[in-house]
């Protein structure tokens, strides 16, 4: 019952703000008002209370604003019937313990006895600034607050490497029936430290703040988020649900303590996990997911923790005997290399995705059905059966397919496998070399599970491979399958630009480019090159008050230049008024803005009536006398520069590419990586448009760096821009 | 009557006693007058009859009689029914706009200090506000804030063109459906006179022009008047927190002065809770043999300072008399709106005085003590004088208070649900949303309006409102309605677990709030507007109101207010469920369009529905409807058959 949580978390907030109250008045008795009270070698004062309150704590005396504030919000007990609603109370019960406890772990520097021995106490800027980027950048998949004490050495032992191995940073603080969990660690003589990973805070459950102020300086730091009032700190905090992936490990009895602790975690959106057979609070909102699940064996503790914060765990190498890389995806197996092939319309084989419900998935399980690839002789064929169910909280069927689509460039990329096709006509060959160093049917499974949690780990929580090598089950699956297949293709059949009635948004770079909003449409990707419109979608799936936001398209202004009135209308609004009119379509028309993040930036090259574009890689000269870089800040920021425009790599290839301007065949210059690159989407697009071999017309660095020799070669070879109407 | 129809007529037991004692004392209620009415005018229910000028009235046949089915003028039936509907929406508009206007004025007043004994409560409310409709903050005083707020809202009502300041709160997809029909109300008594005039003889004869004219009048409530009351009356009140009280005619004491409030205002009502603690007044009331003042409500005032002062409620519209038979009532005071003058003829029989206090409604039988906003304090403290001398005359053998009350939590507002779900800094509507996308509640239905005669009492209200607690369904309330449910129960923390599925049960638990949340009276309807604003914002269910899982019914209503407000939800496009039917049946053309077409214009639609299960489950299959097109999770509790 949460009730029964409320309840606590509220009396143990009364005790804290008395307790802070009466530390507060006998160490101004002692040192006098203006002493002062301050954590060592940090900017941000009491960091907590900075950030909920913008107040700046120096001294023992502007302590007491604060606690006046805490004071205030705290709530009265909820009543054992006829209660007044006591979520927001509760919350608000823990905020006031927070601001409470910091002040007394501020005190304990105040009058001189921080914490000692096997204890860190307060952890300063600089360690912040070295590790908190790592909560922030994903490196570090999340921090975890071991707050009590296990019941063994040995349990706790096994609970800190199942955390290190995973890469979760582990604060630990407060006690059960006297034991912490980092005398448990230190008896086992573990070491413990920033570079283990493992930092005790303190043997008080005040001492949990300091994981929590140290939360919050990430914020104030990396999110770039400055205090001042609640609705700042509410920023704050809402930085951490979304950004810092940690929770709470509830070890041993809760006593009210840490029910009022627990309580100001979860305004941070850290949930908790409970070892003992505490209430639970399931239904979610403050957190992204539920709030306290408790009765969790020890065994299943970070697997539980990992799926109620949704930490997002990054395999780092992929368990196969063969290199993995991109560099792999174009390589071929050649007939004499062979030692297995399966598909190609000579044996019976399918790849099939599946989204599946959270408790029929069990991440990992990777299972082989019938003979493996060692048992055929070199140059033989088998039938070959991949079945993948996932399951995600934010997966929806629409995504199956395009997970589906990524088996392909998955399978690709490990050394010694070629993959074509898809679904029920695959052809996979595997090299005579990767059969030697080992590559085996279950390793396709290795790799599938891998990329997907590493790619999609906003859709895919789980992952489990089937590999089916028997005729019959693969014919019999194929069947289901097809079904599956045929409403998936009526699904998505004919995704254009103009047969979705909504565009997304992009505004993540708004937080440096404030006046810049990406219109990412079927056929024209965010210039970043990150998202296509199915992520757009996806992410707004995922968080709808997030990033990415559906733009009704709205009437058609004009379909030649890709003017809608409806995202005229967004773009309006959301560049704050400074952009009122964009075209999809054109770089010279009201073109998108660009942030700074694009992949290329084309430029128009007026002498050649045509455009460069030149990617991020590129360091050389261009035709235009300027280098990417020179470029860029010319294009960045936000603002409408009609002629340059900054896009992602793929949007070359798109039916979409600068229509309104002449499209793909305008392109006149752009570096030889890049063309090499693209060159098959390239020259099938070039192919479309009924101008094959065009892409051999397009300059690169090898034949022209000024305007004189560009010109020089588009002569020399044809170029159609030199043909087309003026672009000016 | 037979005594079975009588017992089945009977539900709440404090009105079950007070029935009996009527009877044995031979005073008349509600309900004798309806038996003794007997058949009601069936032209009038179909709509069919017109008496809007001196041709007729023109009494028209339904189609397929051999009376004609044209009127005098040839108005046709759909002319002549969407003639009568408009103009009840127009005159509902009036009623609760003019309450509206009331507040406005006080406000401005207030901050000129002409009003003294009123302040400014809610000032937090002032400065939203001031913020929504651009009135200047920096440097200026909160009575400076106050009196151009008030202004400009005032101007509302006056306004000649343009559209109504909160018509902007509205998802901005509503907003353009509103355009496109020309719909948007530009001034509140602009198009409550337009409604009047479009009606005249020989004006407006399409049925769907006069309805569309109606529901401008409607919006004008709902987005003008009624939030201009709800919320001017936060500002000078206080917003509402949630607060513990006690409703049905237990709360009547027995050993105190008892002042009952009824009619819709909360202006008056404030004072005479503030007076009936003036220690004067205390003490003379000890003189005469009371241990004290007691205040208690009735209908939409008794909501008012419920939701704000935690004053108990005595009863519901129907249970007006039955609070005066009880010879309890020493001072019974009445502003505007759903007092029965038969209340007058049950006064009679007692010591107890009805106090008849607003200038608009005069009544027969009742002492007329205008109250003046002005001298509030004296005003209410001259009138609980007047209670407290009158207790000197009550005949204790004639007191009969029945020991019936419950206890409730009321005081939910947009403001309150906010910081419910999530405190101070976490404060937001995603709880409620995950909740709803989780499949843990299915939906959010306001459950409001009257309660009349022709049903079983309060009957209609539980119900409906616990087939939609089992079904998962998170019920808000307003009105008579609330009271009902009230009186069972239903508005206690507990009723989670006695009444609701497992999911909203959950939910319950969690923010520690009953199934079902007493939002206020019937203008703060407004608030249930503004909490599916918020629902909007947050996101994930919906970009406008149609697309939302929510719904609205009225399962017991009669009241003119009731139809504007209907009419407002279905223009703001939520399916509107109503117990009984308009008086429309007669005009297939226009039921069609109320019931049907409309769904298509403004995304709302009505449904009429008697028995209040099958109302229940109607909105059930609305709200699985409306959450499949949002690819909504399935419930999360409910097993789905295999192959469904």
């Amino acid at each position: 019952m949460s009730r029964i949580i409320a309840t606590a978390a509220i009396k143990g907030a009364h005790k804290y703000v008395a307790e802070a109250e009466a530390k507060l008045v006998e160490a101004v008795e002692s040192k006098g008002a203006g002493h002062r009270l301050e954590f060592p070698n940090t900017a941000f004062n009491l960091p907590l209370i900075l950030a909920l309150t913008g107040i700046k704590v120096k001294t023992l005396e502007e302590a007491w604003e604060p606690l006046r504030i805490a004071r205030n919000l705290l709530p009265p007990v909820p009543t054992d019937r006829m209660w007044l609603p006591y979520l927001g109370a509760a919350l608000d019960a823990g905020t006031a313990t927070l601001m409470a406890q910091e002040i007394i772990e501020a005190l304990r520097y105040a009058n001189g006895a921080p914490h000692n021995g096997i204890y860190l106490g307060f952890t300063d800027d600089a360690i912040l600034r070295t590790q908190g980027i790592k909560l922030v950048d994903g490196r570090m998949p999340g921090f975890a607050a071991c707050v009590g004490a296990m019941p063994t050495t040995e349990a706790a032992v096994k609970l800190a490497r199942e955390l290190q191995e995973r890469n979760i940073l582990v604060f630990l603080a407060s006690s059960t029936n006297g034991r912490s969990m980092a005398e448990q660690l230190a008896e086992a003589g573990v070491e413990m430290s920033w570079d283990t990973y493992l930092v005790p805070y303190g043997k008080d459950t005040s001492a949990a703040v300091l994981a929590l102020n140290f939360a919050a300086r990430a914020a104030m730091t990396f999110g770039g988020i400055a205090p001042g009032d609640l609705a700042r700190g509410r920023q704050i905090l809402l930085y951490n649900k979304e950004r810092v992936f940690a929770f709470v490990l509830a070890l041993g009895e809760v006593d009210d303590e840490k029910y009022a602790t627990a309580a100001g975690a979860i305004n941070f959106g850290f949930p908790v996990i409970a070892d003992t057979d505490i209430p639970q609070i399931l239904p979610t909102g403050i957190c992204t997911y539920e709030h306290v699940v408790s009765n969790v064996p020890h065994d299943r503790m970070v697997a539980k923790a990992v799926e109620v914060r949704g930490l997002k765990l990054k395999i780092t190498k992929i368990p196969i005997p063969v290199s993995y890389s991109a560099a792999f995806e174009g390589e071929r197996v050649r007939k004499e290399q062979l030692h297995v092939e399966f598909g190609r319309q000579v044996s019976p084989a399918f790849e099939f995705l599946r989204g599946r419900e959270l408790h029929e998935v069990e991440d990992g399980r990777i299972e082989v059905v019938g003979p493996d690839m060692d048992t055929v002789e070199p140059g033989g064929v088998m039938p070959l059966g991949i079945l993948i169910d996932v399951a995600g909280r934010k997966l929806q069927k629409d995504f199956e397919p395009i997970l589906e689509r990524q088996i392909h460039r998955l399978i690709n990329g490990a050394m010694g496998v070629m993959h074509i096709g898809q679904r029920d006509m695959p052809w996979i060959r595997v090299s005579k070399d990767a059969v030697a160093a080992g590559f085996r049917l279950r390793h396709f499974g290795e790799i599938l599970h891998a990329k997907y949690l590493e790619e999609f780990p906003a859709l895919v929580d789980k992952v489990a491979v089937t590999i089916y090598s028997e005729p019959d089950q693969i014919l019999r699956i194929i069947e289901e399958a097809r079904k599956v297949w045929d409403e998936r293709d009526a699904r998505v059949a004919g995704m254009t630009d103009e047969t979705v009635d909504v565009f997304y948004s992009c505004t993540l770079c708004q937080s440096y480019a404030p006046n810049h909003v990406c219109v990412i449409s079927p056929e024209r990707l965010g210039l970043c090159g990150a998202y296509n419109w199915l992520d757009g979608k996806a992410s707004y799936e995922i968080n709808s008050a997030g990033p990415n936001q559906p733009i009704e398209k709205g009437a058609c202004l004009d379909a030649n230049l890709g003017m809608y009135e409806g995202i005229n209308a967004f773009v309006y609004n959301k560049t704050n008024k400074t952009v009122d009119q964009v075209s999809l379509y054109s770089m010279i028309h009201s073109p998108m803005t660009s942030c700074g993040c694009f992949e290329c930036i084309m430029g128009l090259v007026p002498e050649a009536n045509g455009v460069i574009i030149v990617n991020r890689e590129f360091s050389g000269m261009t035709p235009l006398g300027m280098t990417f870089s020179t470029l860029a800040g010319l294009v960045g920021g936000g603002i409408q520069t009609p002629g340059f425009l900054g896009v992602g790599r793929l949007y070359m290839a798109s039916r979409k590419f600068i229509p309104a301007d002449g499209g793909l065949q305008r392109l006149v210059w752009m570096p030889k990586e890049l063309k090499d690159a693209l060159r098959e989407k390239l020259d099938i697009r070039a192919k479309d448009i009924g101008d094959e071999g065009f892409v051999d017309k397009i300059a690169d660095e090898t034949v022209a760096t000024t305007v004189e020799e560009l010109l020089a070669h588009l002569e020399r070879v044809g170029h159609p821009a030199l043909r087309m109407p003026a672009l000016l | 009557m037979s005594d079975t129809v009588q017992q089945r007529d009977r539900t709440d037991p404090a009105s079950v006693e007070m029935r009996e004692r009527a009877k044995t004392e031979g005073i008349a209620t509600i309900w004798d007058r309806y038996a003794a009415l007997g058949s009601q005018c069936r032209v009038g229910e179909l709509g069919i009859c017109c008496t809007i000028c001196h041709l007729g009235p023109c009494n028209l046949g339904l189609p397929g009689s051999k009376r004609p089915q044209i009127g005098v003028c040839g108005a046709n039936i759909d002319t002549v029914a969407a003639r009568r509907l408009a103009r009840d929406m127009a005159a509902g508009s009036a009623a609760h706009s003019d309450h509206g206007r009331s507040v406005a004025q006080l406000l401005l007043m207030t901050a000129r200090g002409q009003a003294p004994g009123y302040s400014i409560k809610g000032e937090g409310k002032l400065r939203a506000l001031a913020v929504e409709l651009g009135v200047a903050l920096v440097g200026r005083s909160a009575a400076e804030i106050a009196e151009e707020v008030a202004q400009v809202c005032l101007a509302q009502f006056g306004q000649q063109d343009g559209e109504l300041a909160f018509v902007h709160r509205a998802p901005a997809k509503q907003q353009e459906i509103w355009r496109k029909l020309g719909v948007v109300p530009r001034g509140v008594d602009r198009e409550i006179v337009d409604v009047m005039h479009r009606t005249n003889m020989g004006v407006d004869t399409d049925y769907q022009s006069l309805i569309m004219g109606g529901i401008r009048s409607a919006l004008a409530d709902g987005w003008g008047g009624s939030m201009v009351a709800t919320d001017l009356q936060d500002v000078l009140f206080g917003t509402p927190t949630p607060v513990r009280a006690q409703v049905n005619l237990g709360v009547l004491r027995a050993d105190q002065v008892n002042v009952l409030v009824h009619g819709h205002e909360p202006m008056l009502a404030e004072a005479i809770v503030d007076a009936a603690a003036d220690p004067a007044l205390l003490e003379r009331a000890k003189e005469l043999g009371a241990s004290g003042i007691n205040v208690a409500g009735i209908c939409c005032t008794a909501n008012e300072v419920l939701m704000r002062r935690g004053v108990p409620i005595a009863g519901n519209f129907l249970q007006q008399e039955l609070a005066m038979i009880t010879g309890a009532v020493d001072a019974f005071l009445v502003d505007v709106q759903c007092i029965m003058p038969g209340l007058v003829e049950a006064a009679s029989c007692f010591h107890s005085e009805i106090i008849a206090t607003s200038e608009k409604a005069r009544i027969p039988g009742t002492r007329h003590m205008p109250f003046h906003e002005d001298r509030a304090a004296a005003s209410a403290r001259e009138i609980v004088g007047r209670a407290v001398e009158n207790f000197a005359r009550r005949d204790r053998s004639r007191v009969v208070i029945p020991d019936h009350k419950m206890d409730v939590v009321a005081g939910f507002t947009t403001e309150s649900i906010t910081y419910m779900l999530g405190g101070t800094f976490r404060g937001g509507w995603r709880p409620l949303n995950d909740a709803i996308i989780s499949g843990r509640i299915r939906g959010v239905v306001g459950v409001v309006g009257c309660d009349s005669p022709k049903h079983i009492q309060d009957q209609c209200h539980l119900d409906l409102v616990t087939e939609l607690l089992r079904h998962d369904v998170l019920v808000v309330q307003t009105g008579c309605s609330a009271i009902a449910c009230g009186k069972v129960g239903l508005l206690q923390p507990e009723a989670a677990f006695k009444y609701a599925g497992k999911g909203l049960q959950e939910i319950c638990e969690t923010v520690g709030i009953p199934p079902a949340l007493h939002a206020g009276s019937c203008v703060d309807n407004s608030r249930i507007l503004t909490a599916c604003i918020e629902m909007v914002k947050e996101g994930g269910i919906g970009r406008d109101f149609s697309e939302l899982p929510v719904a609205a019914a009225a399962p017991g209503w009669w009241s003119e207010k009731a139809i504007t407000i209907g009419f407002y939800a279905v223009a703001s496009g939520i399916l509107t469920v109503l117990g009984s039917s308009l008086n429309i049946l007669g005009s297939d053309a226009v039921t069609r369009f109320v019931t049907g077409e409309i769904e298509g214009v403004t995304g709302g639609r009505f449904a009429f529905e008697s028995d209040p299960v099958k109302g229940a489950r109607l909105i059930v299959a609305h709200l699985n409807k409306k959450r499949e097109a949002l690819k909504l999770r399935p419930m999360m509790y409910e097993v789905v058959p295999v192959g469904a």
